[in-house]
């Protein structure tokens, strides 16, 4: 293939266009996450520059890039600057082979899941670094953190990821939203796309398997244990400032985006369902086009949103416990959904079998872990005492037989011991 | 590694004293191996004002300012405290309106305190929003305060023999009202934080300190209801009039931090109850006892505790007939209750020991004094 130097120029644009536009949508996902957690909180948020706070994240840019970049004096100063390029790097490569519409990427690859996973992998190295290179504990935990999680959690991803490659049999994602039909040893299989019905329908195994591991990943709530603020204060990031602080940051959204947007990509169908094509018959194909990219849009925002409202809800589990649920539960769950995968595709049987299996996994699952939680009766340990007179008319509390949260069936438990008593006035 | 034989290091980690989960000026020297704490070195003193030797300078009059520097969130519980000595001291009865408001700022503090606890409780197991629905609570709870004595904090407004002025005609009316948007605002706090999965996965059987050794350590108020000991001062030693009132008080069973949690959630629903109880109560009168100008207890020393929401906040007065003490000594809950740490964090994770630091709801500004 030759490489001309239109070839490089269109993509040096392209990438330029890339880059700018990460930019729009990075500033207004913070504008978004922060009236988000705000109504969830009953505040107003961002109000005041610009219309309902929309100009805040500018604002915020300009004060971080001109504010002074300090580094401790006992950091390693190449890995303490590198750090933040290793981690900004690889989450704006990662959007080079994303499609935003048919034939929109800045290069559309045959491999593109390949070269997804390989390069979303690599952002652990960048934390690492910041961690270890700034001379700081709560650094160097978090760093540390940083990389326990994300590597225990990149395998149900990428797990997930091949079921579905497995499943649409390609592993480019303008097959796995529009479609393909392709040979194996001489077998023809065709993928119909997720123009008619999204994956998330077929798997909706995979999609939970792949959004909860996807919030790990991202070190979100609640999963933020690698810069928790209560614990390791901001992780790797603690002693960064300024623009390369930003920097962090802006990897930071960049790679919720691109979580929410694989996630549309994989199980929502894209920009392809509902089908334009086949909703308005012959139109150009830039509009299609340009109503594929609003819808896709519109579609990663919401699964942005869901993240951003995990984060208004959750605490934060303990690093054994998440780990313990990565390794025990996301990742034999992930290999029995590959395994489920295989075996449909490789039998032959009809696809909607795959929703008949998985809905019921799912369903037991979610029941299995949440069989012990919330009935406030059983789990509530704390009663109410009451006061009541000894027969020498000294106060003492005894249980009222009540529990703490209203529950008028418990039996009292009121101990023997206590002496036939009067109640208090 | 010249050093043939070679061994690991525990990492010692400095929490503290500018740190998020330390409340205050606190700091933590961890010794952790992994993300194991192998043993802990609580440093105070960072807020160490020399309150209990200033007091030994200042009239008694003066020493309430003093008090309301001590649990900067529950001001009117240790004013409550030190008038209670002194008039204990004295003789002095108190005038049954005064007792009542009292007790209904008190228990109106009780709930502001524990609301910042529950707030910043969620903050340190990571939950951002329960913090913002307390804090818009207890900004209420402030608001009352403030018309009442004029200030949001350090509101100077009891005395020896009574209190500084009367309530606001509409103060029973607007605390009515107030009570009700605490109920909701308690009720939301503890659908939002308190039977989550993660919230009981973090806070359940982590940090647990029996009965009997939290009775050896000290410690009072809800960290030792919590741990299955049915103490109480307004119950067992009534001061005011708690004793003409009824109200429950939970108790817990297991003694770890969701426990502790709980109790004071569960405390907030009663301190409602009493708070209506006592406006019911309310009769108008006199609000201060007839006393000279400045009060001057006679030679002798005493002892008075009432029920902080921190715990069994003490107060020792030594007189020597003057109008100064001679020498004041507090019993701050808060310190009684940090001295429990290093048992219940020694051994845990690093995610913990901020839990655990947590549920004993410490207040600097008690500690150091």
């Amino acid at each position: 293939m030759t490489f001309t130097v239109a070839d490089a120029a269109r993509t040096a644009l392209a990438l330029v266009g890339l880059f700018l536009g990460l930019m729009v949508v990075v500033l207004f996902l913070t504008w978004m996450e922060r009236k988000l957690l705000a109504r969830i909180q009953q505040r107003a948020g961002p109000s005041l520059v610009g219309p309902n706070g929309l100009l805040q994240p500018l604002a915020d840019a300009v004060k971080l890039l001109t504010k002074e970049d300090l580094r401790p004096a006992e950091a390693n100063r190449f890995i303490f600057w590198f750090a933040p390029i290793a981690v900004v790097l690889p989450s704006f490569l990662l959007w080079t082979t994303i499609p935003f519409a048919g034939g929109l990427a800045v290069r559309a690859m045959e491999l593109g899941l390949i070269y997804l996973i390989g390069l979303s992998v690599l952002e652990v190295v960048g934390l690492l670094l910041a961690g270890w290179g700034s001379a700081s504990k709560y650094s160097m935990l978090g760093g540390f953190r940083a990389a326990a999680q994300l590597v225990s959690y990149e395998i149900p991803i990428i797990v997930v990821i091949i079921a579905v490659a497995v499943l649409v049999q390609s592993v480019d994602l303008r097959h796995i939203v529009a479609g393909h039909t392709t040979t194996i040893a001489g077998r023809t299989i065709a993928f119909a796309g997720q123009g008619g019905v999204p994956l998330a329908l077929i798997m909706p195994l995979g999609l939970a398997i792949f959004f909860i591991a996807g919030l790990a990943e991202l070190g979100r709530t609640p999963f933020d244990i690698h810069h928790a603020e209560s614990e390791v204060v901001g992780g790797p990031f603690v002693e960064y400032s300024g623009a390369h602080w930003a920097a962090f940051y802006l990897s930071e959204y960049m790679n919720t985006f691109f979580i929410s947007t694989l996630a549309v990509l994989l199980f929502f169908g894209g920009w392809s369902w509902p089908s334009f094509e086949t909703l308005l018959g012959a139109t150009p194909v830039w509009i299609i086009n340009a109503l594929g990219v609003a819808w896709f849009l519109a579609k990663v925002l919401v699964v942005a949103s869901v993240i951003f409202w995990f984060r208004g809800t959750y605490p934060r589990l303990r690093i054994d416990q998440l780990m313990a649920f990565g390794w025990q539960v996301l990742v034999p769950l992930s290999f029995a959904n590959l395994i489920l995968v295989a075996a449909v595709v490789y039998y032959g049987w009809p696809i909607w079998t795959l929703t008949l299996i998985s809905i019921p996994v799912l369903v037991g699952v979610a029941w299995l872990a949440s069989r012990r939680r919330a009935d406030p009766g059983k789990v509530t340990t704390v009663r109410m005492y009451r006061r009541t007179r000894r027969a020498d008319g000294e106060p003492v509390l005894v249980p009222n037989g009540t529990p703490g949260f209203a529950n008028p069936d418990e039996p009292s438990t009121a101990p023997s011991a206590a002496p036939a008593s009067e109640s208090a006035r | 590694m010249p050093d043939a034989q070679q061994s690991t290091l525990d990492l010692m980690l400095n929490m503290g004293p500018q740190h998020p989960a330390t409340h205050g000026v606190f700091r933590m020297e961890l010794a952790i191996d992994g993300e194991r704490i192998v043993d802990v070195i609580p440093h105070i003193g960072y807020l160490h004002r020399g309150s209990e030797k200033l007091c030994e300078h200042e009239i008694y009059s003066q020493i309430i300012t003093l008090f309301d520097r001590l649990d900067y969130v529950a001001n009117f519980n240790n004013e409550l405290g030190l008038v209670l000595a002194v008039e204990k001291l004295m003789g002095i009865e108190v005038p049954e309106r005064a007792s009542w408001i009292r007790m209904v700022l008190c228990e109106l503090n009780r709930i502001a305190s524990h609301l910042l606890f529950a707030g910043t409780f969620g903050l340190d197991a990571g939950a951002i929003t329960p913090s913002l629905y307390t804090f818009r609570d207890r900004e209420k709870i402030q608001a009352i305060f403030e018309a009442t004595s004029g200030a949001r904090m350090m509101h100077n407004y009891f005395r020896v023999g009574g209190i500084k002025e009367d309530v606001a005609e509409d103060f029973g009316p607007r605390v009515e009202k107030l009570l009700g948007e605490l109920e909701r605002g308690i009720d939301e706090v503890d659908r939002v934080l308190s039977f989550g999965d993660v919230f009981l996965a973090r806070t359940k059987g982590v940090g647990v300190i029996s009965g009997p050794d939290a009775v050896d350590w000290g410690l009072s108020g809800p960290a030792l209801r919590a741990s299955n000991v049915p103490y109480d001062v307004r119950v067992y030693e009534p001061y005011c009039l708690y004793d003409r009132i009824e109200f429950g008080v939970p108790v817990g069973s297991q003694g770890d931090t969701w426990d502790r949690y709980y109790t004071r959630i569960l405390e907030m629903r009663e301190s409602v109850g009493i708070v209506r109880k006592c406006l019911a109560a309310m009769e108008p009168g006199p609000i201060m006892a007839q006393l000279r100008r400045i009060a001057r207890p006679p030679r002798g020393e005493v002892y008075a505790h009432a029920e902080n929401p921190r715990g069994d906040f003490g107060v020792y007065i030594v007189s020597d007939g003057g109008e100064k003490p001679y020498r004041l000594k507090v019993r701050p809950p808060s310190y009684c209750n940090l001295m429990a740490l290093r048992d219940l964090v020694v051994g845990q994770y690093v995610a913990d020991a901020v839990v655990i630091l947590g549920s004993l709801d410490i207040v600097l500004g008690e500690v150091d004094r």
